[in-house]
C-alpha cells in the first residue's frame, strides 16, 4: 500500500495544478458554449446547439479554418526546412561548444524584446514608404513602391517564420546533440555519404524534436490573432482573431463554441502527429 | 450665430449630500492649507483614491495632477479599448470608482443594473450642461439628429437604480458628459491634391489601397453607412439602427470593396491610425480628431474634413457604478462637480474636443483660444496644446468651422443596434472576405 500511496502523493500537485488551471476551465468553456445570449444579457443558462449550428453552417468558418490551415502549413514546413538546416549547421559543423553556444545565442536575439515590438518593428521596414521599398527604388530595381510587403499575406508568413524558427530549432538541436557520434562515425566507415548519413541516421534520430517544434509551431499559428492583426493590416482573417471579435461584443457563449471547435481541431492535428512520432523517446 | 446664454440655474434643495459637499470642501480647503503651510495630512491617505475606468479619450496626467491640487483626490486611470470597457463594466463593476463610459455603450451596461444614476440636484451645474444632453437640442434649440444612440435618448433614469432609460428628462442621469466631438474623414491633402467634399471618396477607386476603415464593428459599419449613402447605393431608414437587410446590403458593398483591393490596412486603435496617416500608406481614411493633430505635430500635412453628408458623432461621460456608496461617493460627485466648474473643460476644449459646460470653460480660455476652437474664427496669434507644443500660427482656421456648424452637422451617432448579434456575424464575413 504505502508506495501506491507516495506515488499518488507524487502525481498530486500537478493533477491539481491541471485539473484547476486546465480541466475545470474548459468545463465551463464547454457549459457556457450551449448557453443563449442576448445584447442585454451575457450569459443565459440553457441548452442550445445554435452557437454550433452557427459555427458550421457559415461559410465564414471554412473560409477562416481554411486560410488558418493553410498559414499553418506553410509557416510548418518553411520553420522546419530552416529549423533543421540551422540545428544541423550548429550541431555538426560547429566544432567548439563556446561557438555553439555563442551562435545560439544569437537566435534568441529576436527574443530578447517583447512580441509585439518585434512584429511592430517589420512596418518601418516592409511599409510603402519604408527601408526595403527606398533601397530597390534607389537601386533602381523597381519603379513603383512594392505593395504587397506589408499588410498582406506575405507580412504575415514573414512575421510567423521569424517568430517561431526558434521553436522549431531548439528541440531539433537538442535532438541532435543527444545523438551517439559513433553512429556518424559508423556509418562514415561502412560508405555511407554526408546525405546518406543525414537521411538514414540523423533525420529517423531527430523525428521526436522535429515533433515537439511542430507542435509548439502548429499551436501557436493555429490560436494566433495579433500577428495576423499587426502584419496582415487587420484585413486577414484568422480563427483566434473571430473569437476576438466575438468576445469584445459580449457574446460569449458563440465565442466558446469558436474556441472548442478551434481547440478540437488542434487537438485531432496533434493526435495525429503524435500518431507518426513517439514523443516520449525525446523525454 | 446664437449667443452663449446662461441659463437660469434651477433653485436647489438643500440635501443631506449638499451639507455633505459642503463640508467635504471646507475640508479639502483645510486639507490644501494644511499642506501648504507644512503641517502633516494625515486625513490624505484615506479613501480619496478615484479609480477611473475608461478609453482614454479624456484621460490626461495633467487632470490628475489638477484634480489632486485643487480636490485632494488621488485619480487612476484604467485605459481600454472601447469594446473592452462595455466587457469591464458588465463583468467587473467592482474594478473602478467611476466609469469613463461612452453614451452607446450604454445600452449595454445599463440593463446589468451595475450602474447607479447620478443625481442632479447634486451637480452644481447640471443646469448649465450643454442641451444635446439634457433636451437633444443644440443651445439654440435646433434639434440635433437622432439617428444611432443620441445621448438624449440614453441619458436619463426613471430612478436611481433603474435598469432602463427614462423618456423624459428626470432627476438621474445615466452619465455626467465630458467630452464629445463630431467625426469625419482624415486626408492627407498633398498626397490627394484636390478638393474631397463627400463620404463616397473614401470608396473612390482613385483611392486604390490607400484608404482605411476603423475595424471596431459598431463605429466601422456607421461609416460604411455614411459612405453607401452619400454613393446612393443604399437609403436607411436609421443608420445607427439598421434593418437586417440593410446590414446585409452594408456588408456586400465593403466586401466588394475590399476583393478590389480598395483598403490598404483596417486599424483598431488610435495610434494605428496615426501610423497609418503619417507613414502615408493611407491617404483618406475614418480618423478621430485628436488623431489628426498628432499627425500635423508631427509636421505632416493631415487635414480633418467636414463632409457635406455631416458629421458622425459621439460622446462620453461620467458614471458611478453601483457598489459605490457613502463617503466615497461624495467623493465622486466632489470630483464630478469639479470636473464641470472649469479647469477641465478649458484643458479638453484646447484638444479640440468639445465639453460639458461651456461657459466655465469659457471663462478660463483666451479670447483667441475661444475664438478658434470654438467660434470658427481664424487665430490672431499661435495656438497652443495644453502641453505647450505650437498646433496652429495666426490667421489659421479650425477644420469644420464653430461648435455651431459642427455639431449642428452631425447625421448620426455611434451606436448599438437592434440587430447587434447579425451585424457582427456579418462583420466578421467582412474581414474574413
Amino acid at each position: 500500500m504505502r508506495p501506491r500511496l507516495s506515488a499518488y502523493l507524487q502525481v498530486a500537485p500537478l493533477t491539481a495544478v491541471f485539473v484547476g488551471f486546465f480541466v475545470l476551465p474548459i468545463m465551463l468553456v464547454l457549459l457556457v458554449s450551449f448557453f443563449e445570449y442576448q445584447t442585454y444579457q451575457l450569459l443565459i443558462p440553457a441548452f442550445t446547439l445554435q452557437n454550433y449550428v452557427d459555427v458550421f453552417t457559415s461559410s465564414v468558418t471554412y473560409r477562416t479554418y481554411l486560410s488558418t490551415l493553410r498559414f499553418c502549413v506553410i509557416v510548418w514546413a518553411t520553420t522546419l526546412v530552416l529549423g533543421f538546416t540551422i540545428a544541423y549547421f550548429l550541431a555538426f559543423h560547429v566544432r567548439s561548444l563556446r561557438w555553439q553556444m555563442v551562435l545560439f545565442l544569437l537566435c534568441t536575439i529576436p527574443f530578447w524584446t517583447s512580441n509585439v515590438i518585434r512584429m511592430i518593428a517589420w512596418i518601418p521596414l516592409l511599409g510603402r514608404h519604408g527601408v526595403v521599398n527606398t533601397v530597390l527604388q534607389s537601386l533602381g530595381l523597381v519603379d513603383a513602391p512594392i505593395e504587397w510587403l506589408l499588410y498582406s499575406e506575405f507580412a504575415v508568413i514573414l512575421g510567423y517564420v521569424y517568430l517561431y524558427t526558434l521553436f522549431m530549432l531548439v528541440p531539433i538541436f537538442n535532438a541532435m546533440m543527444r545523438i551517439d557520434r559513433a553512429l556518424l562515425e559508423a556509418a562514415g566507415d561502412s560508405g555511407a555519404t554526408e546525405w546518406q548519413t543525414l537521411w538514414h541516421v540523423i533525420v529517423p534520430l531527430c523525428k521526436p524534436g522535429v515533433a515537439i517544434g511542430s507542435i509548439f509551431v502548429i499551436a501557436v499559428v493555429m490560436g494566433d490573432f495579433v500577428t495576423v492583426n499587426v502584419l496582415g493590416g487587420g484585413q486577414i482573417a484568422s480563427v483566434g482573431k473571430t473569437i476576438m471579435t466575438e468576445l469584445s461584443y459580449l457574446q460569449f457563449p458563440p465565442a466558446a463554441a469558436n474556441a472548442l471547435v478551434l481547440l478540437i481541431a488542434v487537438v485531432l492535428m496533434l493526435v495525429m502527429l503524435t500518431r507518426l512520432v513517439d514523443i516520449r523517446k525525446e523525454l | 450665430m446664437a449667443e452663449w446664454t446662461t441659463p437660469p440655474l434651477p433653485s436647489k434643495r438643500l440635501t443631506r449630500r449638499h451639507v455633505l459637499h459642503g463640508a467635504l470642501a471646507s475640508a479639502g480647503l483645510v486639507l490644501g492649507q494644511r499642506l501648504l503651510t507644512g503641517f502633516p495630512a494625515v486625513h490624505a491617505a484615506e479613501s480619496t483614491v478615484l479609480h477611473i475606468a475608461g478609453t482614454g479619450v479624456n484621460q490626461y496626467q495633467q487632470i490628475a495632477a489638477k484634480a489632486k491640487e485643487d480636490v485632494g483626490v488621488t485619480i487612476q486611470y484604467t485605459s481600454l479599448v472601447s469594446d473592452d470597457v462595455v466587457k469591464r463594466a458588465a463583468t467587473q463593476p467592482t474594478s473602478f470608482d467611476l466609469l469613463d463610459s461612452e453614451y452607446w455603450m450604454l445600452s449595454k451596461i445599463i440593463p446589468t443594473g451595475n450602474m447607479r444614476g447620478l443625481d442632479l440636484t447634486c451637480i452644481a451645474n447640471s443646469g448649465r450642461i450643454v442641451p444635446i444632453f439634457t433636451q437633444g437640442t443644440l443651445p439654440d434649440g435646433k434639434a440635433v439628429s437622432r439617428q444611432g444612440t443620441a445621448p438624449i435618448k440614453v441619458s436619463y433614469l426613471p430612478s436611481e437604480l433603474a435598469t432602463t432609460f427614462a423618456t423624459e428628462p428626470t432627476q438621474w442621469m445615466t452619465l455626467i458628459p465630458t467630452v464629445y466631438n463630431a467625426d469625419t474623414l482624415g486626408l492627407r491633402p498633398d498626397l490627394i491634391g484636390r478638393p474631397i467634399a463627400h463620404w463616397r471618396e473614401l470608396l473612390n477607386a482613385e483611392f486604390r489601397g490607400k484608404a482605411a476603415i476603423l475595424n471596431i464593428p459598431s463605429i466601422g459599419i456607421m461609416d460604411a453607412a455614411m459612405v453607401s449613402e452619400s454613393m446612393g447605393t443604399i437609403q436607411y431608414g436609421d443608420k445607427g439602427n439598421m434593418t437586417r437587410e440593410e446590414i446585409d446590403k452594408t456588408i456586400a458593398l465593403l466586401i466588394d470593396a475590399k476583393k478590389q483591393g480598395q483598403f490598404r490596412a483596417f486599424w483598431k486603435e488610435f495610434n494605428e491610425s496615426v501610423n497609418l496617416m503619417s507613414s502615408g500608406e493611407v491617404v483618406i481614411q475614418s480618423m478621430w480628431s485628436p488623431a489628426v493633430t498628432k499627425v500635423r505635430q508631427m509636421g505632416v500635412p493631415c487635414v480633418y474634413q467636414p463632409l457635406q453628408e455631416g458629421y458622425r458623432a459621439w460622446a462620453a461621460g461620467l458614471g458611478i457604478p453601483r457598489h459605490v456608496s457613502g463617503k466615497k461617493l461624495d467623493v465622486c460627485y466632489e470630483f464630478i462637480n469639479w470636473y464641470l466648474s472649469g479647469w477641465v473643460g478649458a484643458f479638453l476644449n484646447r484638444q479640440g474636443y468639445y465639453t460639458a459646460v461651456l461657459e466655465t470653460a469659457r471663462e478660463l480660455m483666451t479670447a483667441d483660444e475661444w475664438g478658434y476652437w470654438m467660434e470658427g474664427k481664424p487665430a490672431q496669434g499661435d495656438i497652443v496644446s495644453p502641453t505647450g507644443e505650437k498646433i496652429e500660427s495666426a490667421g489659421a482656421v479650425r477644420d469644420g468651422g464653430s461648435f455651431w456648424t459642427r455639431m449642428g452637422s452631425v447625421a448620426c451617432w455611434n451606436s448599438v443596434m437592434d440587430e447587434d448579434r447579425y451585424m457582427i456575424r456579418k462583420w466578421n464575413e467582412f474581414i474574413a472576405a
